[in-house]
């Protein structure tokens, strides 16, 4: 044992403690929902999941997760390179936009966009004189679910680009490779898991938003519900059985999502030791964080 | 390809890396830019494989200009520092890199590349290497890789950037070795970075000295020795002391009473004079106040071990034992000058000698105390 070291029942005594507060806060809660879900039987839940309004709020959950994590992909993906690989005036503050939605409560964001787009909004009238409808549509689920999204890819892959430098870049730039080529071939592969896992987080986050989506949907069933505002619709009027019965579903997606990402990492840990091995566990630790909020639903 | 680089100036912020370098480096020859760190060697490097904007100046390689001609059509071959190599790719991919990123109409097929990656591995010593990965490597096999692949694109100019930084130093030797003989079977222009001096020594033709963004000297290394330009070259190679003196009358005086005036014909005023342990002999002395003392004994060859002495008023210089005679540490001993470089308030160097009246004095040894016990006499000259 050395002098850094606590000793070793106390290691015990903590990783006890930590499990314990797991069991009690997260893994309780989550088998409860399931044991509602399936207390009056599999045909309940069942009927509850394939009942129209469900069926609807489903299918436009994954519409709009469909939209918006290819989306903030991209857009994370581009953020995280300018800011690792590139000096700009302006990098910092870029890097305090893409936190943004991190600290910015979700209702504040979907009331901005009703601000901004709603009918009494700054862009209201010119939108409604066309036609175009955000607010109280898809349009506007998918701005929300954009604006909440977006930090994770960029988060995520950022670390790990900012620890690995432009050293490679540089070199297959001496090498004759064009700006695409070096995307392509050094960049990207360098952080491919962690994009995943950014991307699964993102995907985790867009089926399970709450706050700014209530906001700009407006709840009208069948057409602009997703799964957590169906959720509390069904809870609301007192369908306890269908309301736990759409919360387990959503809260197996999260779990679906959670174990996807673990693999990925195993797969990342496996090849890759060393140096981006340690991003890659330290990513785990916070990801693990992020992942909290949607696993409980 | 040569290389000519005139009035360079690159700033970082209020700063100048390179502060109006020029250059002159003929098509095949090995040359070193040797300087300590942020002296702006690197980024003289980095300029010209294009990964670093120039303010001003002018970059020809092989007569054609440079300004505006990105990284990755200057195919020009670098070998970073700590390397570089994609870590995520095996040995193998690595050095076919630069032929797969190739336009298609140059790219050469897959038997090709193979051929000619293979031959590569083979050039480099490192044919086993072929499937492993660049976490899987040590730091020799890695710098052989990194220049495997810098070779793939048959670069006209190579860089080396602190190629032997990462290797220890018997690793270092050997290499260093390896790579000149390289160099004269491919005859590839070369220039390498390095803060060693040892290193740029022995590998280069011609070694440019660097000093705060600016060439100091760019001579082969035995001129750079022999006749340093500037008092910084002077201090920097060779592992001189520098100590400041006084001319009086042709005589150069160092206000330390251990150590012997010089003759010099430079004006009277303030000198400074650059001494290398070679140039200085220690022999064992009677005990007395203005005596030198041995502080180490350092290990080196056994018949002339180095030394370091303590002189009084704190001023340590390496030294060498006169050969056969053994010093001990702690051992009182006087300092016998046989030469130094001198830098003259006008700025003009000169290679000084003790005076006449010294050697002679030296010969008798009689204003120097009493002889101690194995004194040998020496002749000047």
């Amino acid at each position: 044992m050395n002098a850094t070291e606590d000793p070793r029942w106390f290691r015990a005594l903590l990783a006890l403690l930590a499990i314990l507060t797991g069991l009690l806060l997260l893994a309780l809660p989550l088998a409860a929902v399931f044991a509602e879900a399936l207390r009056r039987g599999w045909d309940v839940a069942r009927a509850a999941i394939l009942e129209p309004d469900t069926l609807a709020a489903i299918r436009m959950t994954l519409i709009v997760a469909a939209i918006s994590v290819p989306l903030n992909t991209v857009g994370g993906l581009a953020a995280a390179w300018c800011i690792a690989k590139h000096d700009f005036p302006g990098k910092r503050l870029l890097l305090v936009l893409v936190e943004l939605p991190l600290s910015v409560s979700p209702v504040i964001a979907g009331l901005v966009f009703v601000l901004v787009f709603g009918l009494q909004g700054w862009l209201g009238p010119w939108l409604q004189a066309r036609g175009i409808q955000v607010i109280f549509a898809l349009p506007g689920l998918v701005l929300a679910t954009l604006f909440v999204t977006f930090p994770f890819v960029a988060r995520t892959v950022l670390p790990l680009m900012q620890d690995q430098g432009r050293a490679e870049e540089e070199a297959a730039a001496t090498l004759g490779a064009s700006g695409w080529q070096i995307f392509q071939r050094v960049t990207l592969p360098n952080i491919r898991w962690a994009l995943l896992a950014g991307v699964l987080l993102c995907n985790a986050r867009a089926m399970g938003e709450f706050g700014a989506v209530s906001v700009v949907s407006g709840h009208i069933r069948g057409q602009t519900n997703t799964m957590p505002l169906h959720v509390e619709i069904l809870y609301n009027e007192y369908q306890f059985a269908g309301a736990a019965a759409v919360a387990a579903l959503l809260a197996l997606l999260g779990l679906v999502t959670l174990v996807a990402k673990s693999v990925l990492e195993r797969l990342s840990g496996r090849r890759v030791s060393g140096a981006e091995g340690a991003p890659m566990r330290m990513l785990t630790v916070v990801s693990g964080g992020l992942l909290l909020p949607f696993v409980q639903v | 390809m040569s290389v000519i680089v005139e009035g360079l100036v690159r700033r970082f912020g209020a700063t100048a890396a390179l502060d109006g370098v020029s250059l002159s480096i003929r098509e095949g020859e090995f040359a070193a830019l040797l300087g300590p760190s942020g002296s702006g060697k690197t980024t003289l490097l980095r300029v010209l494989a294009g990964l670093e904007p120039q303010e001003a100046g002018r970059v020809a390689i092989a007569g054609r200009e440079m300004a505006g001609v990105p990284a990755r059509e200057r195919g020009i071959g670098v070998v970073f520092q700590n390397y570089a190599l994609f870590r995520h790719m095996s040995v193998f991919d690595n050095i076919a890199f630069g032929l797969s990123v190739q336009p298609r109409g140059r790219r050469p097929d897959r038997a090709e590349t193979a051929a000619r990656v293979r031959e590569l591995l083979r050039l480099t010593q490192i044919p086993e290497l072929e499937r492993r990965w660049p976490d899987q490597l040590s730091g020799g096999q890695r710098q052989r890789v990194a220049l495997a692949r810098a070779l793939a694109i048959q670069p006209k100019l190579l860089l080396l950037d602190e190629p032997f930084g990462a290797l220890d130093a018997l690793v270092r030797r050997e290499v260093r070795r390896w790579l000149r003989g390289l160099h004269e079977r491919l005859g590839i222009t070369t220039i390498l970075v390095t803060h060693d001096q040892e290193e740029a020594m022995e590998l280069a033709d011609r070694v440019a000295v660097m000093d705060r963004g600016r060439i100091a000297q760019f001579d082969a290394p035995a001129a750079i020795l022999d006749s340093p330009a500037t008092p910084f070259v002077a201090g920097f190679v060779g592992e001189a002391a520098r100590l400041e003196g006084a001319v009086g009358g042709g005589v150069l005086r160092f206000g330390q009473a251990a150590l012997p005036p010089l003759a010099v014909s430079l004006p009277d005023g303030p000198a400074l004079a650059f001494i290398r342990p070679w140039d200085l002999l220690a022999e064992p002395a009677a005990e007395a106040a203005d005596q030198g003392r041995v502080r180490q004994v350092r290990p080196g060859s056994q018949a002339q071990p180095r030394v370091i002495v303590d002189l009084p008023g704190g001023v340590a210089l390496d030294a060498m034992a006169r050969p056969g005679v053994p010093l001990e540490r702690g051992q009182p001993c006087r300092l016998r000058l046989l030469s130094a470089q001198v830098f003259g308030a006008d700025g003009r160097r000169e290679n000084a000698f003790p005076s006449d009246a010294q050697a002679e004095r030296d010969e008798t040894g009689l204003p120097r105390g009493a002889a101690g016990p194995g004194r040998l006499p020496l002749r000047s000259g």
